[in-house]
Parts: structure tokens; sequence; C-alpha cells
């Protein structure tokens, strides 16, 4: 601040000028001038008082039981680092650094489980611990007190924000990547003999993994030219219409590539959904289970297959 | 522009090269309709691979092919219906229904090989 106070005074009156800041600017730089040198003050009181402030902090922690995942040592070295990247903050009014490390910090430890309420709780925790401290130094000079308040709040209102809004950031992002994986992983289609292709679908099939599963399934079936491709839904437990109704285009589509699709494994649920929409069965092909699919999808590519010799 | 129809055989095959107007369908229907009596063809193949988009006009006309020569004592098979186009098709209920459709042409011309085997 003081810097951006320096930068626009320069602008407003060069060397020798008359200077142009106008009464009413001239308040509020006092005011923001003010307002850092009282900054600067707190922060060489939270320098002195470092080690006091630092231990009542951690007590506070484990006392509210917070941060459960992480052992008292780690909890330490979290806090000193935090600590002084709070007092950092505040001194330099920047947020970069300490955005910098909150993301690292989440990154750290949202693998070990530690809550959003956990973060946010140990930082409104030292905001608090400090504002007690600044109590008890300014107890007796009332207005002095009100002043220091009103540099420190806004300032830490803005770090708790910042770095709870960099760890629900770096949570989000790794929710993504997760997705990204699940739904990468979520649909194969396996060849299991030439011409014959399977699809087993596991979990709850929603619009847009539907809408994957019918592109996968329709670019598997032209570039393994397939005439059969068997769909079980055994691992699916229930499907609402919309995706009923997409799973019976996904046959349609396939049969207008030259492919007959056999669906195996519908649940009592799915069953009574499909007839709800008042699905066309001439269309559909469906088999009990997936050795029954298999074994018509056979039949259709005029497979035989026999047993050779007694299993052992 | 209009679409070439080949003999092979027994067999009449039109390939669609580029996006048809709905004059140039209606003249493949016709054309296709008197060929195939005239060249005493048993199966008609219609490709469709190089159509990016299929609209409903272009959809019930190929039925109406299909239908059409059936009643002319030939079998057709539609194929090379692109991945996408299908899917887009279905969204749109054109379903192509009493059409029988094929990957490509080497699957047409097996599966009406395999018709005729059993007409026989």
């Amino acid at each position: 601040m003081v810097f951006t106070y320096l930068f626009l005074h320069d602008q407003g009156c060069e060397m020798g000028e008359p200077c142009a800041v106008s009464g009413e600017e001239h308040k509020r730089m006092a005011k923001r001038d003010e307002s850092s040198e009282l900054l600067r003050e707190l922060v060489a009181h939270l320098r002195q008082n470092r080690t006091q402030l630092r231990e009542e902090w951690v007590g506070r922690i484990s006392e509210t039981r917070l941060l459960t995942a992480m052992t008292k040592e780690e909890i330490f070295a979290e806090a000193t680092s935090v600590y002084d990247s709070y007092v950092e903050a505040l001194e330099t009014e920047t947020f970069e650094a300490l955005q910098a490390y909150a993301r690292n910090l989440s990154e750290r430890i949202i693998p070990r489980g530690v809550e959003t309420h956990e973060v946010v709780g140990i930082v409104l925790l030292l905001r608090d611990v400090l504002a007690r401290s600044l109590f008890a130094k300014y107890q007796t000079d009332f207005k002095k007190l009100n002043r220091i308040l009103d540099a420190y709040e806004p300032a830490a209102n803005r770090i708790a924000n910042t770095v709870a809004v960099g760890f629900v950031q770096e949570r989000e992002r790794v929710i993504r990547q997760q997705q990204e994986a699940i739904r990468e992983l979520s649909t194969p289609v396996l060849q299991v003999r030439e011409r014959l292709l399977i699809l087993p679908i596991i979990g709850v099939i929603d619009p847009q993994r539907a809408r994957q599963l019918t592109e996968q399934l329709l670019r598997g079936i032209r570039t393994n030219r397939a005439k059969v491709v068997v769909i079980d839904i055994t691992g699916v437990a229930a499907m609402d219409v919309t995706v009923a109704n997409h799973l019976v285009q996904t046959v349609e589509a396939s049969r207008l590539l030259g492919a007959t699709v056999i669906v195996t494994g519908l649940s009592p649920e799915i069953a009574q959904t499909l007839v709800t929409i008042g699905v066309d069965l001439g269309k559909m092909n469906t088999v009990g289970d997936l050795q029954g699919g298999i074994e018509q999808a056979e039949r259709l590519l005029g497979y035989k297959v026999m047993a050779l010799a007694e299993p052992s | 522009m209009e679409v070439p129809i080949l003999k092979q055989g027994a067999v009449l095959i039109a390939t669609f090269q580029a996006a048809l107007s709905d004059a140039d369908l209606n003249h493949l229907r016709s054309a296709l309709v008197q060929q195939v009596v005239r060249f005493r063809s048993r199966g008609v193949i219609v490709d469709v691979t190089a159509m990016d988009v299929m609209d409903s006009f272009a959809s019930r006309t190929l039925r109406e092919i299909a239908h059409m020569i059936r009643l002319r004592g030939a079998e057709t098979v539609i194929v090379g219906i692109q991945p996408e186009v299908a899917f887009a098709m279905v969204q749109l209920g054109l379903t192509l229904e009493g059409v029988a459709t094929a990957l490509d042409l080497e699957e047409g011309l097996a599966y009406l090989n395999q018709k005729f085997k059993t007409m026989k």
C-alpha cells in the first residue's frame, strides 16, 4: 500500500510542479498511510511474540480437535509456516505467496483426509488468537485498539478468504481429475471373438456417460467391423427414463451400422422402466445373463462351441 | 449431381459421392426402380458412406426405395452409415424401419449373397 501511494503521488505532482492532489484525496491517502503504519506496528508485535502466540494457537487447535489426521509435530511445523506466511501477508499486503503456500499445503493434506471446515477453522482460530493478543496489548488505549483493528480485520479477512478459496480450488481440481479418470475407465468396448464385441456397463449411468458410451460403441463397431454386440448391464441397478431411451437409441443406431445388439442382465427395475416408456420389444434383443447373450451371439455369427473333453 | 449406378452380377450398386439435393434423390429413386427390373437384378446396395448429414427427406426416400424395390422383386441394403449420422438419425426418429443395413459395401454384398442362397 505504501508503494501504491508513492506511485500515485509521483503521477500527481512532478518535481517542482504544483501538486494536483485534491484535499479529498489527501485525506484518503493520509488514512491509508496511517493504516499501513498501524499494520507495521502490528506486524512488529506479531514478530516479537511469535513463539508465544504460535504455542497458543497450536494449543487451541488441539483443544478444538481440528486436524486429527496429523501428528502433533506435523501440526506444529505447519503452524509455524502458516504463522510466518500469515504475518508476511499482513506486512506486504500481497497474497500471491500465501496463495501458493495454501495450494501447496492443500495438495499435501487433502490426500490425508483433511476437511474444508478444519482448514477454515484453523485460520479463523489464528485470526482469533491474534485479535485477542491485540486486545490484551491495547486494552488501556481503546481508541488505538479500534484503529488497529480497523487495519487488522480487513487484511485478516482477506487472508482467511485466500486460504479457504485455495483449499477448495485444490479440492475441486482433485475431484475433476478423478472424475476424468473414472470416465475414461468406465466404458471398455472389448472384442471377444471375431466380429463380436461386448460392452460391460457397471455403475450409475448419467446422460453424459450414456452419450460417451454410445460414441465409443459405434466407433468400436466400425473399427472392429462387428456384426454382433452384447451390452451387459448386470452391474447397473437402475436407470432413469432418459438413459433408458438413450439405450434404445443406441441399439437402433447400431442396427443402422449393420450390427445386432443383444442386451443382457436387465434388472427387474430396468425392465419396469423400459416397459413404462413403451419400448418396441421387436427391436430390442434381450437375454437373461451375459453367458446366454454370448451364446446367442455365437449362434448368430455361426460359431458352434463344444467341449473337446470332459472337464477334469 | 447424379448418382452413378453400377451393375455387378445380380446386384446394382449406387454410391453417393456427396450430399444430394431432393431432386437428385427423387431421380435416384426412379432410376433404381426402373433398372432393377431391366437388369433382372436380385439385390440393390445403396452406399451412403460419403453422406455426413441425413435429413428426414433423405431417410424417407431411402426407405421408399427399399420398399419399392422389394415390391419389384429384389432386396435392398443401405451400407456405410457413419456412426455420428446413425445416432443423429435415431435421435430424430429416422430409424429406417424394415430396411436392411450393413457396415460397408463388403458386408452388404455378403448379406445379399446370404439372402440369395436362402431364397433358392
